[in-house]
């Protein structure tokens, strides 16, 4: 896709096997000239990096709703009036509503995330933001930075505790929310990094940033809340419709036999994703199997299994309970990783493509098995891929737990309304009323053969959603687009329009 | 031959139209006492709607308001004019009432049951004479309204109710209809339900009402036979074919003799196993 205000130019999206035809572009790791420097307000750091029109600012998230950093640092913007910035914010939620403003006044002009929602997505789409949106995905950001696709020239980590080295771990302080792997890019090539924290010690005897890419530490009153931090899809449904699915889910997996001993799994965090956890824990405690490691972001049921001996490794990106935040203080099998180890398409190690299956939702989910996670049918984002399409394309088995209908809307459209992830990469469709496989995975389909699944086209699913609801109206969007649905590789798969 | 019926309250649209998803055996469209005096006209409406559109793939039933309201007759009314009801559901059921039933439906020329509920001491009396009715094909005891008539306190163990379930389950074991549990209303207790389950069939019912469809996977479990019991009973029937082949009346399986009733309930086990899927 060409750009037309010339800022960059992106390719289109061929598929999602492309990225092994093209080398792995890697710019240096960030030099720290100096010895870090200890400031006690972001205004001392503005001061002092000299942060000025046009730069580009990185965030991460793992503070989530709770996180102030990101609000402070717009504060100091909106108060310097600095104008054309990108923010490279690995997500972006609703209380990061300050940045509205800025894009309105033309302070933030370029956006790159991995998710969005709340008041930043609305102005984006309703065209406020001058510059580009690029929705990149968990796996993508991290190749990004290291490529230099994304400059960054200040990253502002938030840091829940920092030691006098200017090591920064996550896993304790006031505001602890264990593995900081979406930061590690960021401290690894932006130009200058900056962590901010309301906890130093001593020393650190594990942390997750290394000090020695660390040129400013910036100790202020509060990073965030710690209420916030908790993911808010932490338990598992109770909904009897969604725990239909996920017992469904799993005699899926274990007729195709994926529930073995040295097995590994990545389950979302939404209910009826945590719901398959748990039926997966029963099945595995009623077999005596036990299983590798879990990964992506980390629950309290993950914790329990590996505290239980039913999982042998955590492999974290992020922890989405404070459950997962003790044990990844406490706990030696449960490992922190980057953002790129989990899932850039170019790490040598990365943990997606070791995924035996992976369970994820959809908004919407087409007849060629494409995946919306990014807009709602209307347009609106409300999300994005986060790991989606890194995982779906690791993993040996993708299934796609969802009802079949929401809020009378068919979850199954003909095509969806924004393309997150490619049907290519997407395995199986679990809801309901049936059990949809791919026909591109003739393996699992033979597998099935004969079972008491109740096993279905993606076609005739679509019909049963009609058959309630009747054909949705299409929704209708501008020709004007707002923001661009990268994939993994750095191509672009979809567009988001305005409203 | 049923194991689980699942209550869904008829005002509530969501309810309906998933009805038919959570593998219950059949579903008990409520218009009694899950839904409030105000909203009696747009439950019934609503059921009746929705039956005129989909045929969900299971037995459907559907609980009308006692004969002794002002709602029954307009029930009866709306569900003579549907082609896919399977079941009426008779709370409060009296001989007298259900006679009365029978004849309104072969007026109406339909071919639907009647599972009355016993949910007073005076039905209880009555049962053996309610279980023998042609259109009658299962008793559901209402445990909480029958505890109420007896003045007596529900508990989860059960007592008060252990004479009058013993009392349905040999009602109907003797007409050979459906002997129903009524329901465990802990929906978060499955560890209660699964105990209170299994101790309904271990005195002779053969299946549960459910008010939660989180209730309806512990159920069919329970009252579906288990792999050792289906192994047993195909055991069994080629033992039986190998002694008639010699001309043996009796023969002894594992050191047991087998004869008649071991052989029926063979039988029955692998009919249950087959109408239930795992066969």
């Amino acid at each position: 896709m060409d750009k037309n205000n010339g800022i960059r130019k992106y390719k289109t999206f061929i598929n999602s096997e492309d990225y092994k035809n093209h080398p792995r572009k890697l710019i240096d790791k960030k030099n720290k000239a100096d010895n870090t420097i200890w400031l006690k307000s972001l205004e001392d750091v503005f001061d002092f990096l000299n942060i000025t029109d046009g730069m580009c600012l990185s965030f991460h998230h793992h503070l989530r709703n709770g996180d102030y950093v990101l609000n402070d640092v717009c504060k100091v913007i909106k108060k310097r009036n600095i104008k054309n910035l990108s923010i490279a914010a690995s997500s972006i939620f609703p209380n990061n509503k300050p940045l509205v403003e800025l894009i309105e006044n033309g302070n933030v002009t370029n956006i790159y995330t991995n998710y969005l929602n709340g008041p930043v997505s609305d102005a984006i789409v309703s065209g406020k933001l001058k510059g580009e949106l690029i929705m990149n995905t968990h796996g993508g950001r991290a190749r990004s930075i290291e490529s230099g696709e994304i400059k960054i020239d200040v990253a502002f980590l938030a840091t829940p505790t920092v030691d006098k080295c200017a090591n920064g771990t996550g896993a304790m302080g006031p505001v602890a929310c264990g593995s900081l792997g979406y930061a590690i890019p960021d401290s690894l090539y932006a130009n200058k990094v900056v962590l901010v924290t309301d906890n130093v010690i001593e020393k650190l005897d594990q942390y997750d940033i290394d000090g020695k890419y660390v040129d400013i530490v910036c100790q202020v009153q509060a990073i965030g809340d710690a209420k916030g931090i908790v993911s808010g899809t932490t338990k598992i449904t109770k909904d009897p419709t969604g725990l239909k699915i996920a017992r469904d889910t799993v005699k899926l997996l274990d007729e195709i036999g994926l529930i073995k001993d040295g097995f590994s799994m990545q389950t979302g965090a939404g209910g009826t994703s945590l719901a398959v956890a748990y039926y997966v824990r029963k099945l595995m405690e009623e077999k005596n199997i036990k299983g590798s490691f879990a990964t992506g972001g980390i629950t309290s049921y993950f914790v329990k299994m590996l505290e239980d001996g039913l999982l042998k490794d955590i492999y974290d990106v992020q922890c989405f309970d404070l459950d997962a935040v003790r044990s990844y203080k406490e706990n030696r099998n449960h490992h922190g990783m980057s953002a790129s180890m989990y899932a850039n398409p170019y790490d040598e190690n990365v943990i997606v493509n070791k995924l035996d299956f992976v369970i994820l939702g959809a908004t919407e989910i087409d007849l060629d098995f494409n995946v919306n996670v990014t807009t709602d049918s209307h347009g609106n984002v409300i999300g994005g891929s986060g790991g989606h399409s890194d995982t779906a394309n690791g993993a040996n088995v993708t299934v796609i737990v969802t009802n079949l209908v929401k809020s009378r809307m068919p979850i199954i459209k003909e095509h969806v309304t924004t393309i997150t992830t490619p049907g290519s990469d997407i395995d199986v469709l679990v809801c309901e009323r049936g059990i949809a496989i791919n026909p591109r995975r003739k393996d699992l389909l033979e597998k099935v053969k004969g079972s008491k699944l109740n096993i279905c086209t993606i076609s005739e699913l679509l019909e049963i959603a009609h058959h309630y609801t009747g054909k949705p109206k299409p929704s209708h969007h501008t020709d004007q687009i707002v923001g661009e649905v990268m994939y993994r590789d750095g191509t672009i798969i979809d567009h988001i329009y305005k409203k | 031959m049923r194991r689980s019926l699942l209550f869904i309250p008829g005002n509530n649209p969501g309810m309906l139209q998933s009805s038919d998803v959570f593998e219950a055996d059949a579903v008990i469209f409520d218009l009694e006492d899950a839904v409030s005096g105000t909203e009696k006209d747009s439950a019934r409406f609503l059921v009746t709607s929705y039956l005129k559109n989909y045929s969900p793939s299971l037995e459907v039933i559907v609980r009308i308001n006692g004969f002794d309201t002002p709602f029954c007759a307009e029930d009866l009314k709306a569900l003579f004019m549907l082609d896919n009801l399977n079941t009426i559901m008779l709370p409060k059921a009296r001989v007298e009432d259900l006679l009365q039933l029978s004849e309104m439906i072969k007026n109406n020329k339909k071919d639907i049951k009647i599972i009355p509920i016993i949910e007073q001491a005076i039905s209880l009396i009555e049962v053996d004479q309610i279980a023998k009715l042609e259109l009658v094909d299962g008793i559901l005891l209402g445990a909480e309204d029958f505890t109420k008539d007896l003045e007596v306190t529900r508990t989860k163990e059960g007592v008060e109710i252990f004479y009058a379930r013993n009392r349905i389950v040999t009602a109907c074991k003797a007409y050979k209809i459906d002997a129903i549990d009524t329901p465990f209303t802990d929906t978060t207790d499955n560890e209660g339900l699964t105990k209170d389950t299994k101790f309904a069939k271990s005195i002779g019912m053969n299946a549960k009402s459910a008010i939660h469809p989180n209730q309806i996977e512990t159920i069919n479990q329970i009252f579906t036979p288990t792999t050792k019991e289906v192994d047993y009973a195909k055991r069994v029937l080629m033992a039986r074919d190998e002694a008639f082949a010699k001309g043996l009346g009796v023969f002894s399986l594992d050191g047991k003799m087998v004869d008649k009733p071991v052989i029926e309930r063979a039988e029955k086990v692998l009919e249950k196993a087959k109408k239930f899927g795992v066969l």
